[in-house]
Formats: C-alpha cells, structure tokens, sequence
C-alpha cells in the first residue's frame, strides 16, 4: 500500500499539490493549522496512491514529508 | 513492505519551515539543492556564500557553513573562500537582481575567470523581498511597483537574458536554464543543478543554473496561474535549455 | 622588482614592496586587489610572488569585488588582505562595515593619494577620517595603524595581521604615497607574533560539528542592541590595550606637535629646530589612529602649553587632538592640502607665527 505523510503544521495552503496527484487523492481539509490555513489532507479510502512523489516533488514548502510506494 | 521513495533532504536542517510566502519556488529549489549535496556527499565538504534578498534564508535550511555576502556580492565572497581552500566546494544561492543587477560584474567575472564555482539563481522578474520592484529580468510590458504601467523600453531597457551571457563566458563549463512550472521540469532542474556542481567538483569551470520560479505574492496570482505565466510569458522570453555543456 | 630579498637582510626597497613582502612574511595566504596609483606595486609584486607560492591571489574586476574577495578569503581563518588607494578605498567602505559586523580579520593597505573624488596621485593624509571615522554604514571602528617610515610599512604590516586576527576585526595600514613609493633601507624578520588559532569559528566544512553562519543581518537574533554592546565591549578592549604612540621632549615641552605619518618626519626636524631656537617643543606621533592615544594627550594637555597638530590635509585629525584635550589648551593646526609635507622650515615659521 502507497502513502504518503503531511506535516499540517508546514501546509501554507498554496494547493499546487491537488492538480498534482494524478488519483485526485488530496483534498483541502476543513480542518486548520495553527496558522489558520485550510491544510491539504490525504483521504485514499480504496488504496489509489500510486507513490509517484509528484504532490511531494511539487509541495514548496516540504509539507509532505515522507512518500512510500508499496 | 512499502518503500521510501521520497525524504526530506539529509542536509537540510531537519524538518525546515521555510519563511517563504504560499506557493513561492524558491522551496523547491532550496530542496533540490540540498537533494543534489545529498546525493554528491559533500555536505561536510561544502561552504554558502549566501546573497541578499528572499534568497538569503537558504543558511538557515541547508545545514552547511555560510558566509552572507554583501548585495551583490556572492560571487566575490565565493571566489575569496574558493581561493583560500580550494578543496572545498563553494556554491552561492542567488536571486536575479542579487546575480544579475548589483552583482553582474561579480558573476561575470567569476564565470571568466573560470572560478570553480557554483552559482544558483532564481530567476522570478521581480524584485521579491522589498516588494516586487522591476528588477534586471523583468518582462517587457510587466507592471511591478516601479513600472506601474508595465515595462517599457524607452524608460526600462530590456531585461537580461543571464544563462546566455554566462555561457558566452569562457571560463563557464556549464549553463543552463531551468523552469520548476511542472513536476518533470523539477526533476530536469535537480539535473542541471548536479551538474553545475559536478563541474566544480571535477575542476573543469564556473557552473551556473537559472530557475525560472515564481512570485506569487508580488505578481498577485494564484500559485496555480503563477506557474502558468512562468510557462505562457517568462518561458517564451527565457528559453530553458542547456546552454553550455562541457562535462 | 625584487622577489629574492625575503630573507631577513638589510636591503633599500620602496614603501609598497616592503609591504608586499612584509605580507608575505607574515603569512598572507591570498592578496585580491585592483590597480591604482600609488599603491600599484603592492599588487604587481604580489602577482608573481603568490603564484610562485601556490598562493591565492586575483586581480579583481573592482575594489568592491577585491574587498569581498578577502572577507571570503579570511572567513575561512587563513591571513588575507588587499590594497588601495583613496578614491577606491571609499569603494571599499561597504565591504569594510560588513567585516566589522562579521568579525572578520580583513587587512587592508590603505595608501592615501589627494582627493576629494580623484584628486590627484601625490601624497596625502586627506583619508584619515575615511579611516578613523569610517564610510560604512552603522557604528563600527577600524583598527587604523600608521607607519612613518619604510621599516615601519614592514612592523605595522605584521602588526596588523595580528591585530586584525586577535580581535576579529578589520585593520587598516594607513600609508601615504610618499612611503609607498620612497626607498629605505629595510630589514625583514619573521612574523613575530603568536598564530591566532581560527578553529572555533572560521569556515572550513561542517564536519563533525554544527554549521556555522557567518551574517551582519541580525547576527544575534532580534537583539541587534545586544549585539552592538558586545562589539563595543571588543573596542574598549583594544581601546585599553593596544593604544601606540611616539613621543619626543614632551616631559618640558610649552608645545607639542602632534603628527602621523610620513609628515610626522618633517614634524620630527621642525622640533629640533624649535628647541635650537630656544622654544621648548615636543613631538608626539600617534601609531595607533583608532585607538587614539586620548588618554595620554589628556595627560600631557594639563601641563603643555599648546599642542599644533601637522598634517597634509584641511585639519582632520586635529579634531580628535582637540577631543582629547577637551579644552586644557589651545589645539592649533599647521597643515597642508595635499602634495609632499610642509618642510621642516615652513612649519617652524609657521608655529613661530602662532606664538
């Protein structure tokens, strides 16, 4: 199983990473951080994640820290 | 089992918060930096000449010795440290107005001189930092706090064209230009960046990329349409490509 | 140009070969600099002799690429220094604030020629408050070393390797184009000064240890406050120990010359003749510019009755004399725009015309 890990702490909600994954597999979150920004979230209830790293290669601000491919 | 396809860098300073605003490129190329030191092994081994504006805060992320260079100065603080240990590797970490403004002269000569040197610099026509002035860069037509109705040749002059000009120089070894406006342009530019600083490492001349990046907070947009003006507008203007290569 | 003579013998050589080999001597591991006259030697000599040393040396695109090429270079705890003169030391002036922010031990041979703006290439002591004073931004201080003659370009060369390592901050040899184009005879000796060990700070690779920064913005956080106190507390440390200065019949003395440099020479004769004709002169030459002998010339200033300060400029230093004093006599000023210094005979008539 592929996964991937966010620091929400470091998302500035910028979303460069929606576009990216091709599974359509981050969405924005209700929920916030401390600096008050909607973080991305990872939601794949049927196990899509391809590991491909693309949200991860894309995310300025290295919110999505870790990737693994399985 | 799953494995780790992708880790924050090893040399960067743990788990980093940039102070970079939303959406800014310059994260990404930071990253790709201290993925290539990663990957050279030459962190232990390695000195910053740190340039003024949003590029200066790289010495707080890559975890390596730096020195911060006056405005403009990167290159020549570069060639001091160079000249005196030259088993070291030295790199600046520059933005355009930084590198091609107040320090052509010192880039020029660098890459003349042959320094075996790395120079990295982001390209995103404006100077960020004090507020999106119009820098050395700058589109014509592109309006920024001091061209309110958009660059003209008449007042402004054209903006400069720097992985070129660096390849014209003789001491260069390699030039390129690199955009960050799509994930196979981020791995392209990791490419470029290991090889600039591949040519210092086998002492063969001055390696220098320009990343085209965005500035999202000063050309107020979207991240999203940032990146589509760096693909509609800067990259028909600045052409990505290798411009020197001599590895 | 003689590269042979860095032996410790006696030779006749001009004011700017003796600092290059002095340089040399003292351990300078890389010399940036850009021509200009009339400290060009200094650089000429260089050149060849640092590369027959597998030394660093560049002839650099301006003296603000020379400026920042040394702090480059001294970052990394080895013995740098460039060169100039004047109107291209006022380029300098940005890099030299930085290094005073940075603590670094950039050493810089100033070799003063008229001004303002080119002026011309004669001699001059015209940068003494570019110098003293300083044209970069913020509160800093130069330690400021000024030799009067050929064997003291050699002595205060070391000396400033020295100082500038002991303390981590920029020293300035503050010469004249009179000594750096004059011959004397010279002697060449060792360094004789203990090597500053560099290890805690200077950058050399961050293995086995945290990586250091070297930065002017905010070095200490948001406490800049702070951070200045510390740099002040530095000053007074040298304020207090490393004051220098010359002086000659000053204990009877009813008036003192006070005189740096080249000019001090002429200054030196004028007081003999002064006393030959009966008047009770005295000569002090300050060494050290920054720090300035304040305290002595205090001591001396209750029982003087006058000090003349001579000098080849409009009256600069004549201004610190009179701090100094703080009003106990009168502070007089025999000078000179530019050019070679007055005569001994010009500022004997001179003072004559002032008592």
């Amino acid at each position: 199983m592929s996964y991937i890990v966010i620091n929400k702490e470091k998302c500035k909600a910028c979303y460069l990473c929606l576009e990216e994954c091709p599974k359509k597999l981050l969405k924005v979150s209700k929920e916030t951080n401390s600096l008050g920004n909607h973080v991305v979230e990872f939601n794949d209830p049927h196990h899509e994640c391809l590991g491909c790293a693309m949200c991860a290669t894309r995310c300025p601000d290295l919110a999505i820290t870790e990737v693994y491919k399985g | 089992m799953a494995t780790q396809v992708f880790k924050l860098p090893e040399s960067l300073k743990g788990d980093v918060k940039y102070s970079f605003c939303p959406g800014c490129d310059h994260g990404i190329a930071v990253r790709l930096v201290a993925e290539v030191i990663d990957e050279l092994g030459i962190r232990e081994n390695t000195i910053l000449s740190a340039s003024i504006g949003c590029s200066v805060t790289t010495y707080d992320f890559i975890n390596v010795d730096a020195l911060e260079a006056p405005h403009g100065r990167a290159m020549a603080e570069a060639t001091g440290i160079k000249r005196a240990r030259p088993d070291k590797i030295v790199f600046t970490y520059q933005g355009d107005g930084d590198f091609a403004s107040i320090g052509l002269a010192e880039s020029m000569h660098a890459a003349l001189r042959g320094e075996k040197l790395t120079a990295i610099c982001i390209n995103n026509t404006t100077y960020g930092m004090t507020g999106g002035q119009l820098g050395p860069t700058t589109l014509l037509g592109q309006v920024t706090t001091t061209s309110p109705t958009g660059r003209n040749v008449d007042y402004y002059g054209y903006p400069i064209k720097i992985a070129e000009h660096i390849a014209l120089c003789d001491g260069t070894a390699f030039s390129a230009r690199v955009s960050l406006d799509t994930v196979a342009n981020i791995r392209k530019a990791k490419q470029a960046i290991k090889k600039a600083f591949e040519v210092q490492i086998k002492g063969l001349g001055f390696g220098f990329v320009e990343i085209l990046s965005t500035c999202p907070t000063n050309w107020k947009m979207s991240p999203q349409k940032a990146h589509e003006r760096v693909r509609n507008e800067m990259m028909a203007v600045f052409k990505p490509g290798i411009y020197k290569d001599q590895t | 140009m003689t590269t042979e003579c860095l032996t410790n013998k006696k030779v006749l050589t001009k004011g700017n070969y003796a600092i290059a080999q002095a340089a040399i001597l003292a351990g300078c591991q890389c010399y940036f600099g850009y021509p200009i006259t009339p400290q060009s030697e200094i650089g000429e000599f260089m050149s060849g002799k640092m590369q027959e040393l597998k030394r660093g040396y560049v002839s650099a695109e301006s003296e603000l690429a020379a400026i920042n090429m040394t702090i480059g270079a001294v970052s990394t705890g080895v013995k740098a220094m460039t060169s100039s003169s004047s109107c291209a030391v006022a380029l300098m002036q940005e890099g030299l604030s930085y290094a005073t922010a940075d603590e670094l031990p950039v050493v810089l041979i100033s070799v003063m020629r008229g001004g303002p703006g080119l002026g011309n290439i004669y001699p001059s002591q015209g940068d003494y408050f570019q110098a003293t004073k300083g044209g970069g931004n913020g509160d800093y201080h130069l330690i400021v070393l000024a030799p009067s003659t050929v064997q003291e370009c050699v002595d205060l060369t070391y000396k400033a390797f020295y100082l500038a390592q002991k303390y981590r901050n920029p020293a300035v040899l503050l010469a004249d184009g009179l000594l750096g184009q004059m011959m004397e005879p010279v002697e060449f000796y060792d360094y004789p000064y203990p090597e500053i060990d560099t290890s805690s700070w200077a950058l050399t690779g961050a293995k086995g240890r945290e990586a250091r920064i070297i930065r002017s913005y905010a070095p200490l956080a948001d406490n800049q406050c702070v951070f200045l106190e510390k740099l002040y507390q530095k000053y007074k440390v040298i304020e207090e120990n490393e004051v220098e200065w010359e002086e000659i019949n000053t204990d009877d003395a009813d008036i003192i010359l006070v005189s740096f440099g080249s000019t001090s020479r002429n200054a030196k004769t004028a007081m003999k003749q002064l006393r030959e004709k009966g008047i009770k002169a005295g000569l002090f030459r300050p060494v050290t510019l920054y720090p300035f002998p304040n305290k002595r010339l205090h001591e001396l200033a209750q029982k003087t009755k006058k000090f003349v300060t001579v000098e080849v400029n409009m009256g600069q230093m004549v201004n610190d004399v009179r701090l100094a004093v703080n009003g106990a006599c009168p502070v007089e000023l025999v000078n000179k725009g530019v050019g070679a210094p007055p005569s001994a005979a010009e500022i004997v008539s001179k003072i004559e015309e002032l008592l």
